[in-house]
């Protein structure tokens, strides 16, 4: 189906059907309970994990396959958002617009970066995409502020043409009519589900982002790229030139993260220069070598992992710790709650940091690799040890 | 004339510390091969050094002064930091007053532990890694740092002055014949200079002149063979593992009474310093400090007045598009040598 072969289309269908389901796998406790802290099924959470996830997967059509280490996508996330907040201020509210624009300007902008950037390669690569971002940063706050409205970030106002408006079109992010924020409330029982419009708006381009990158994956495109990968010599000694290759790869993901940037502000009709800061660049790498570079999954994985942990972890107060330990006797207790609050609410960055570094030592592939690891663990228990059948050499993805 | 001798003097600071951390950067890369994320946070530990030496000298103890009142009328409680008490008011005073030139010596033993500890204890283990995931381990450790400072001390800069004698400024317009006012330099600044000059020069003193040096130098042009000739290369590189930390935690100390620490300095710093260490050339230690200097006062010079109404903003990203230019017309940096990093 659609171009793929029977095992990638149940792999596709599998993971349509995880997204669209995600309001409820997300959801796993009724409400009120105490475990209700770790529902995860709001609009504003689900939305940011597939737009994450669809940075994360371009990143990961640089990175994963080509080995190329960019420290500057934040910039082309930053340039998505001002487009499709500029196609606000001059048509109207519909998203589709902007988003098409996001595309277009974020791939321009890849092309320029990169057609100079890839001229390197290894950690000059790395610092001069660094340096190209930091410069789009630095610029955005100062001299382009006509374009970006600085500091303040740039938003719509009502003196804004908005040349497309007609009476009682909504004034938030739109698709023809579909307003992004509005939700549908299921009540079940004691659970309550959301279904809302912008998440599933963002999910279908997510789903669409996911298959364009298996198709990549499987393309003799992508076979190439990971011939980049793994000796870039002795792909230029059989005569081929390597950099229209990367140079496509690194356009590619470029657009993915101009996507992304663009369905930021369909979210929320703002763009701010923060965005294009290397911190994003950095967070985008944390997640696609947290869930496994170079697979197909591990970067939506990751992204999932990350935001889901992000939103959990800093809602965990002393409070909250106080309610889980109250069993312990009392100096023990308070001992325990000190020890978690340092790495729960405001110390979650320390926690990100530390299970970074965890996973790089320990499962230099991420998740997947550990998900990988326990399965060949479990295989191996099944088939008495000794008998000689070895896992499969298939790699996870 | 004068303004440009001004933009000289000012680039010369921040361009120090650029010159310190690249130089750190440039030993730990020479010598083990390793590309260092966590630098950045050796800076800021050494700050933070001097800042946790200000705050053990004025600990003090609280009595009550009967004989005098404070503005509610209650008797006025006098804090006396126990070094007063100890050595006598005039000593102690100047003790905490010197803080941060003393924290040198308080940082010294710190940076060096936490240089052994995280080469024996992290880096050793990524010597056969792909240079990414050395870049993402110490990436991660970067943040961990930087977390529990920022738990110990705040979010907030801390203010850590400079001893009082070398609060004031100097007028080199008298000096050298301009109008007094005319080029202000800070003495602070000024030490900080003279400061890095001093480092820099050990540094190279030190591998070029000692046995010690020689050999590291030779483990930097080839490993193997220096193993093989029986000399324990591994012990020696931690050694300079730990130099290269001591460096940068130096400069870190030094810094604080330029601007206030707070936990993000390093991150700051670390950005541009991958960018001056590039353009000097992977593996490059001359390359690292000129490059260090040049751009900090490039910098300084895209900052006048005169300069940004001719091209606006350029002091926002001058040190970027010199790395650019740099990189895309001399591929290997100003000194760099052939065949690092480029595989």
């Amino acid at each position: 189906m659609l171009g793929l072969n029977k095992r990638d289309t149940r792999f596709l269908l599998i993971v349509i059907a995880l997204t669209l389901l995600t309001p409820f796998i997300l959801q796993p406790f009724p409400e009120g309970s105490v475990l209700a802290q770790f529902n995860a099924g709001y609009p504003d959470l689900m939305q940011r994990i597939a737009i994450f996830g669809i940075f994360a997967i371009g990143f990961n059509i640089l990175f994963g396959l080509t080995g190329y280490l960019s420290f500057g996508h934040a910039a082309f996330l930053g340039v998505g958002s001002y487009s499709v907040v500029w196609m606000y201020k001059l048509l109207d509210y519909n998203v589709l617009p902007g988003l098409v624009l996001a595309i277009i300007t974020s791939g321009l902008f890849a092309l320029a970066i990169g057609f100079l950037s890839l001229r390197r390669s290894g950690i000059y690569f790395s610092i001069l995409t660094l340096a190209f971002a930091q410069m789009s940063f630095n610029l955005a706050y100062s001299v382009l502020t006509p374009i970006t409205n600085g500091e303040t970030g740039l938003q719509v106002y009502t003196s804004d043409p908005q040349y497309l408006m007609s009476e009682g079109e909504p004034i938030t992010p739109h698709l023809f009519g579909l307003v992004m924020n509005e939700s549908y409330k299921l009540n079940l029982g004691g659970w309550v589900f959301t279904f809302n419009i912008g998440y599933y708006f963002t999910a279908v381009i997510a789903i669409l982002a996911f298959y364009l990158s298996l198709r990549i994956f499987r393309s003799p495109f992508g076979l190439m790229l990971r011939a980049v990968k793994s000796n870039q010599t002795r792909l230029n000694y059989t005569g081929l030139n390597a950099r229209p290759y990367t140079l496509a790869a690194f356009v590619i993901s470029g657009m993915y993260a101009g996507l992304a940037g663009g369905l930021l502000a369909a979210m929320d009709p703002l763009a701010g220069a923060e965005r294009m800061q290397w911190t994003e660049s950095g967070a985008v790498v944390i997640m696609t070598i947290l869930g496994g570079a170079g697979t197909l999954m591990g970067p939506v994985l990751g992204a999932g992992f990350i935001k889901y942990l992000e939103k959990i972890f800093s809602k965990i107060n002393e409070n909250v710790l106080d309610g889980w330990f109250s069993f312990l006797p009392e100096p023990l207790r308070e001992v325990v709650v000190w020890i978690f609050s340092r790495f729960t609410g405001e110390g979650w960055a320390l926690t990100l940091g530390l299970m970074f570094m965890l996973v790089v030592i320990f499962l230099p592939g991420g998740l997947m690799e550990g998900g990988e690891r326990i399965r060949n663990l479990i295989r191996r228990k099944k088939n008495k040890p000794g008998d000689g059948a070895s896992p499969d050499g298939t790699p996870a993805e | 004339m004068d303004a440009i001798l001004l933009q000289i003097l000012n680039g010369l600071d921040k361009g120090s510390a650029f010159a310190l951390i690249a130089l750190g950067l440039t030993l730990i890369f020479g010598t083990l091969g390793v590309v260092n994320f966590a630098h950045g946070a050796l800076f800021m530990i050494g700050a933070f050094c001097a800042v946790t030496l200000q705050r053990l000298l004025s600990l003090s103890y609280v009595t009550i002064d009967e004989t005098r009142t404070d503005f509610l009328g209650n008797p006025l409680k006098v804090k006396t930091p126990y070094v007063e008490s100890w050595f006598g008011p005039e000593f102690g005073q100047a003790l905490i007053d010197w803080s941060v030139p003393l924290a040198i010596l308080f940082a010294i033993p710190i940076m060096v532990g936490l240089g052994f500890l995280m080469e024996r204890g992290l880096i050793k283990h990524f010597y056969k890694r792909p240079h990414a995931d050395q870049i993402l381990v110490t990436f991660g450790l970067a943040i961990v740092l930087q977390e529990i400072v920022k738990f110990i001390y705040g979010a907030n800069p801390i203010p850590t002055p400079a001893p009082e004698a070398f609060s004031g400024s100097f007028d080199f317009g008298v000096l050298l014949g301009f109008d007094p006012n005319a080029i202000i330099y800070p003495y602070w600044r000024m030490i900080y200079f003279v400061f890095a000059l001093i480092i820099i020069g050990a540094v190279f003193a030190f591998l070029r002149f000692t046995t010690f040096g020689m050999v590291v130098r030779a483990g930097m042009a080839d490993r193997e063979t220096v193993g093989l000739l029986g000399i324990n290369i591994d012990k020696r590189f931690t050694i300079m593992f730990g130099v290269a930390a001591a460096v940068a935690g130096l400069a870190g100390v030094m810094y604080t009474p330029i601007n206030s620490p707070n936990y993000h300095m390093g991150m700051d710093f670390l950005v541009l310093s991958f960018v001056v260490v590039v353009v000097g050339g992977m593996g490059s230690l001359p390359g690292a400090v000129l490059a260090g200097f040049l751009l900090g006062i490039l910098e300084s010079f895209a900052s006048m007045n005169e300069v940004k109404s001719i091209f606006p903003g350029i002091d926002q990203i001058i040190i970027y598009l010199v790395a650019i230019v740099i990189l895309l017309t001399r591929p290997r940096g100003l000194m760099g040598r052939k065949g690092v990093m480029e595989e």
